[in-house]
């Protein structure tokens, strides 16, 4: 099992969740964040005084899913995740030991 | 003028209508022609002075409905400039910890002046005629009826003009609330403005509009200052003070390092808006008639609008390259202010220019002289009315005309452009007073303020909000 942590941008969202359907892919969890990599900020001035707004909204989509399904899941999110400017975002994987069901108790894959 | 016009109408008109009754007299000795059959019968006469008399009386009934409704629905729109107007300009300007606590400062002060003008605040500004301050003449609304006080306005009834003057005196000490947001201590707020009211504003009141007052330019006054509308009544009073009082009570936590950006520009945007159209009930109701003048003011208050609206623009986008939504509806409140004691004195280009002056000075106080001397002036309450309010009442005396408002009575120069220039000297006296009694009244009431509820919130109270603190609510409450 392994867990896919991507950062996007806010208006690629509704492409890669509609691309990760596609792939039969139906579970996630979506928050909204803010954050900045190599993407600077913006510059806001109210009445003359400048604020340097540079933590800038993000979508974080968080994925547990089987091994068999991790690379398909990630080149998915790459294609559709891209605009190729400063500022799309990045993509953590990381393994997962062990995943429980609430309603049933179920363990491993089978839970996911 | 309008008046005698239709008066004489209505005598001729009966005078005309008198003749056939004369002819269907019977002829007393039909071939003889006395003297004394040309003159009217006395009956006749009698009858025609009675309709005549009655006319008048209808003539003058139907000019006091008029005068009555423009200004009834003058008096709203003044209170419509405090809540909603101010509030919500007000209000998206602070941050989301503090929208409530800057609203209901302004909400609260349309009740608490209400009751104290309703007490002495009325006879304080408007009994009398002395020169600095008003009697107790009207104390409890005293004698104040339908019946017109010919001092002020002798076509609407008193109460009318009451109330009128009542919603300037509400949104006056509002105006000072921009520059002690998201610090000021509740109670302190309501002392404070309980005796401003009665300390600063009702003087100045009574020696700009007041009978006898010392700077009144219609009614005797020593130093006749021009002020249509509160140049110096509502905006260099409350403006000044706020100055004094950002001063007293020191920066925001924070500020100017941290970042406090309006957290609604929206709820800005509206009240600057209602601020807009509300202000044709300050200008154009200040004629207290609803005839030429008041149509001058009104022409005149958009006008200065609209011209600061583009000056403040046009500089911030030389300065940043860009134009902000929070720039253009700043230009044009600071428009209003300097255009409120010029609007029945000036013509429609003369207004454009004080607009256009204004937008770019208080563009520049607001930017440039704030940054300068670092006081936290949180909303500008000083940057927009102070300085506009007395760039306003300046400018006053150079476009004032005799052709728009004969002022000191027919033919008479009014401002320099008729080539009276003395008038910018008048204005001048009229500005100096109006700081000098707004700095040392607003220090004094500070002090007192401060010994007895004190001005300021902790810092932990500030750092968590007004909201919370001081009233316990929230603005936005997220989980419900």
């Amino acid at each position: 099992m392994m867990k896919i942590e991507a950062i996007i941008q806010p208006s690629r969202f509704e492409s890669v969740k509609d691309a990760l359907l596609e792939i039969g892919i139906d579970g996630m969890t979506v928050t909204e964040v803010r954050g900045h990599g190599r993407q600077k900020g913006h510059t806001e001035v109210y009445r003359g005084r400048e604020y340097t707004v540079d933590l800038l909204p993000k979508i974080k989509l968080e994925l547990v899913l089987p091994d068999n399904l991790v690379n398909r899941a990630v080149e998915t999110i790459l294609k559709s995740a891209k605009t190729g400017k400063i500022g799309d975002g990045k993509i953590f994987l990381s393994r997962v030991d062990e995943a429980i069901r609430i309603r049933n108790e179920e363990r491993g894959e089978g839970a996911l | 003028m309008k008046r005698m016009g239709i008066l004489c109408c209505c005598i001729l008109t009966l005078v005309l209508s008198a003749l056939p009754i004369r002819s269907q007299q019977p002829p007393a000795s039909s071939q003889v022609t006395s003297p004394a059959a040309s003159a009217p019968s006395p009956d006749a006469a009698k009858a025609v002075a009675e309709k005549l008399n009655q006319l008048d009386q209808r003539v003058t009934a139907a000019q006091s409905n008029a005068d009555n409704a423009w200004m009834l629905v003058s008096a709203a729109l003044v209170l419509m400039m405090t809540g909603p107007g101010l509030a919500l300009f007000y209000g998206g300007l602070v941050r989301h910890k503090n929208v409530l606590a800057i609203m209901m400062q302004s909400f609260a002060l349309m009740a608490l002046i209400t009751v104290l003008w309703a007490l002495v605040g009325y006879s304080l500004c408007f009994g009398g005629d002395g020169h600095w301050i008003g009697n107790f003449q009207f104390a409890l609304l005293r004698g104040v009826g339908v019946t017109p006080n010919a001092d002020y306005a002798a076509t609407i009834p008193q109460l009318t003009f009451m109330v009128y003057q009542l919603m300037f005196a509400v949104i006056t000490p509002a105006l000072i609330t921009g520059a002690t947001a998201e610090r000021m201590k509740f109670s302190g707020t309501l002392l404070f403005m309980t005796l401003w009211f009665l300390i600063v504003y009702a003087p100045m009141a009574h020696m700009v509009w007041g009978k006898g007052g010392f700077l009144n330019a219609s009614l005797g006054g020593r130093f006749p200052t021009l002020d249509f509308a509160g140049g110096t009544v509502v905006h260099i009073t409350s403006g000044v003070s706020a100055l004094v009082c950002a001063l007293y009570m020191g920066k925001r936590v924070g500020y100017p390092k941290q970042p406090m950006p309006p957290h609604s520009l929206v709820l800005s945007f509206i009240g600057a808006c209602l601020l807009w159209v509300g202000w044709f009930g300050f200008n154009a109701g200040s004629a207290l008639s609803s005839g030429g003048l008041a149509s001058s003011a009104f022409v005149a208050t958009h006008f200065g609008a609209a011209a600061a609206a583009m000056s403040w623009s046009a500089a911030e986008w030389l300065k940043n390259g860009r134009a902000s939504a929070l720039g253009a509806i700043s230009g044009a409140v600071a428009g209003l202010v300097a255009i409120t004691p010029a609007a029945g004195f000036v013509d429609p280009l003369s207004a454009l220019g004080i607009g256009f002056v204004a937008g770019a000075f208080c563009y520049w106080m607001v930017t440039k002289f704030k940054a300068i001397f670092g006081y936290d002036d949180a909303l500008d309450a000083f940057g927009v009315h102070g300085a506009g309010g007395t760039i306003g009442a300046l400018l006053t005396g150079v476009c004032a005309r005799m052709v728009i408002n004969p002022i000191y009575g027919d033919g008479k120069a009014v401002g320099g452009f008729d080539g009276h220039w003395g008038q910018v000297g008048n204005q001048l006296v009229g500005i100096l007073m109006a700081w000098v009694f707004a700095i040392v009244g607003t220090f004094v009431i500070l002090k007192i303020v401060d010994a007895v509820t004190g001005v300021r919130v902790t810092e932990e109270q500030e750092i968590q909000g007004l909201d919370i603190t001081l009233h316990g609510e929230e603005g936005y409450n997220l989980e419900a």
